[in-house]
């Protein structure tokens, strides 16, 4: 009983955190190089859309999963030349392509689709074997595609932006970019790389969205979420452990008010849908303290020959 | 000489206030729209919308303008919206949704030549005074319990599942009435409702499906336009969906039993005709089974369409015992 009640919640939280992980890791590697995006939710939304929009036309999820990452990587690129060539200030252009990415989503979906529609998305991959392993199985091995590589893409990322000279040179981009420069690092192309990165990533976030977990497209259908990935980044301490943390604690309190109310377990339903907003806000005072790794020209656009 | 240009004077005065009067008859009857979501959110504004396009159909597009503001879930933009428009002169103004009400006790006394509707409620603010403000309440629990009633016959694990937005107004109606149904049908029924506490969040009403999919449910309905995430899941497991607000049967054809409809013509008519009758408010206009502005459409291709369907191909072979 008991073990089937937290794999019944463990499962819940694993799929309500994928789409989170993807547009979190995706903001974390450009936070680090030194650009904050605050655009993110608008970029899931025009992932969302599209993937959605080439699935329901062609049916085919591998190429609506490559139509989003591509226009996540446009709409990174735009973001990289507003806030590196352009210089203009990161959190106002953020916003406003936060603004562009829902309005444009919303109005396309009028346009070519018109009323609420729902597809066939990626369907669960069972892993043999794995899978057959008591609780660990049902929490872990029964979901679809999309779910597995946002959790695959933790450590990637961790190995990446850690271990590789590309991982230093984006670091080094977000803390001293003066010095990385004189050390011939080109801190604009880096956080242009960063930055497409980052898009790339938060418009599969969206497609995780509308083509593997809900199957639908709706106005607004991220419902803030973007916004949700850019506090955990903060909230990990621009760690992919701790992103990865943040987002399985927030899901995983989100999963246990849900089950306590489809339970029937006599809580108020306002109080249920407080705590995971409550017990976020709990640990990052707690945390508060260690949190000290924050990228030292994080939202400072970057003068060559300036110091 | 005096006399003269008196009388042209007034002659004058005559044609020019008798054109007014031939102008303002051909004046055609403007409604302003505001509400929460979009025309297509397949839920409440669409309701609301599809009544008014009917409306329009009916008395032709030079009669009757439709004007609207989508996405007014932030209620000052929608009382800013909602005065907007009664500047401008509309003959009537919907606001369509209760958070709204506080507005419209602002804004209505400012402009008395204009009529005000708002809803769920019965209230018309009669009490303070006010008398251009119309009200429009569906009786959601009369069709909540029909589908009730369904969904306990058809459920064959006795768990069924209510997804609602927050717990009040028409969502809360619809809710008790659908209790109330599978109660009185089975005793031993157990309805699990849970509140996301959001009338747009599609992924965590989407969950919802999934962990009462879990929990051993096999009938599941819910209102509020992010129900289609739980309609999505539904679909994907081959639940049974009762769906409110409009006829939810072609997102998922195979899955949707019936949902409530809600007819708004059936307020919007009475309500247009009192309007041109000089009467701007202090009506209640319920929507009942028994008046029609509530109704149960059937999923045609559902449960009867699949039988229809297998009998025709074959796949149903019917014994008839000797």
């Amino acid at each position: 009983m008991i073990g089937s009640v937290i794999a019944g919640i463990a499962s819940s939280a694993v799929r309500l955190a994928t789409p989170y992980l993807y547009a979190a890791i995706g903001e974390t590697i450009g936070q680090l190089s030194g650009v904050l995006n605050l655009g993110v939710d608008g970029i899931m939304l025009m992932g969302a859309y599209v993937a959605f929009f080439i699935v329901l036309r062609t049916g085919s999820l591998s190429l609506g999963l490559i139509s989003a990452a591509g226009i996540g990587a446009v709409l990174g690129l735009l973001m990289a030349f507003i806030s590196v060539t352009l210089k203009a200030e990161q959190g106002i252009s953020g916003i406003g392509l936060y603004i562009f990415g829902l309005g444009l989503s919303t109005l396309l979906f009028g346009m070519t689709v018109g009323h609420v529609q729902t597809i066939d998305g990626f369907p669960d991959l069972v892993i043999p074997g794995l899978s057959a392993i008591p609780v660990i199985g049902d929490i872990f091995f029964h979901h679809n595609i999309l779910v597995y590589v946002a959790f695959a893409l933790v450590p990637i990322a961790w190995f990446v932006l850690n271990r590789t000279p590309f991982g230093l040179k984006v670091r080094a981009a977000g803390q001293k970019p003066e010095a990385a420069d004189s050390l011939g690092v080109n801190v604009e192309r880096i956080r242009y790389m960063t930055v497409i990165l980052g898009g790339t990533l938060s418009g599969v976030a969206g497609a995780s969205l509308s083509i593997a977990l809900l199957n639908t497209f709706q106005q607004n259908l991220t419902n803030g979420m973007g916004f949700i990935a850019v506090a955990l980044v903060y909230f990990g301490g621009w760690r992919t452990s701790g992103v990865l943390l943040g987002a399985l604690l927030f899901s995983t309190v989100n999963a246990i008010q849900v089950w306590l109310q489809v339970k029937g377990v006599n809580v108020p339903s306002d109080f249920a849908l407080m705590m995971p907003y409550v017990v976020t806000i709990l640990v990052l005072t707690a945390m508060a303290k260690r949190r000290v790794n924050t990228p030292a020209a994080l939202n400072k656009p970057f003068e060559r020959g300036e110091s | 000489m005096k006399v003269r240009k008196l009388a042209i004077g007034l002659l004058l005065i005559g044609i020019i206030g008798s054109s007014f009067g031939i102008l303002a008859a051909a004046a055609p009857f403007r409604v302003a729209f505001v509400m929460p979501s979009t025309i297509n959110d397949s839920a409440w504004s669409q309701s609301m919308y599809e009544a008014l396009m009917a409306i329009q159909k009916e008395m032709g597009k030079d009669n009757f303008q439709i004007d609207y503001s989508e996405n007014m879930f932030v209620i000052s933009d929608a009382a800013a919206a909602i005065r907007d428009y009664a500047s401008q002169g509309y003959n009537l103004i919907i606001a369509h949704g209760s958070q709204y009400g506080s507005s419209l006790v602002d804004i209505a006394p400012d402009f008395p030549n204009v009529s005000f509707a708002w809803g769920s409620t019965a209230n018309t603010f009669s009490d303070m005074g006010i008398t251009n403000v119309f009200s429009y309440q569906p009786y959601s629990e009369q069709g909540g319990y029909v589908q009730g009633v369904l969904a306990a016959k058809l459920s064959q694990s006795g768990i069924i599942g209510v997804i609602g937005p927050i717990e009040t107004g028409d969502a809360k109606r619809y809710t008790e009435g659908f209790k109330a149904g599978v109660l009185a049908t089975n005793p031993n029924a157990t309805v699990s409702v849970t509140w996301t506490g959001s009338y747009s969040d599609v992924s965590l009403a989407a969950e919802t499906a999934r962990t009462m999919i879990n929990a051993g449910a096999d009938v599941l309905t819910g209102t509020s336009q992010m129900v289609i995430g739980a309609i999505g899941v539904a679909k994907k497991h081959g639940v049974l969906w009762f769906g409110y607000d409009v006829d939810q049967s072609p997102l998922a054809p195979k899955i949707v039993v019936s949902s409530v409809i809600v007819d708004w013509t059936v307020a919007l008519k009475p309500m247009i005709e009192s309007i041109q009758n000089g009467v701007l408010g202090g009506k209640v206009f319920p929507l009942t089974l028994a008046n029609g502005g509530l109704k149960i459409a059937v999923n045609p291709e559902g449960l009867v369409g699949q039988t229809i369907d297998d009998i025709i191909s074959g796949k149903i072979q019917i014994n008839l015992g000797d």
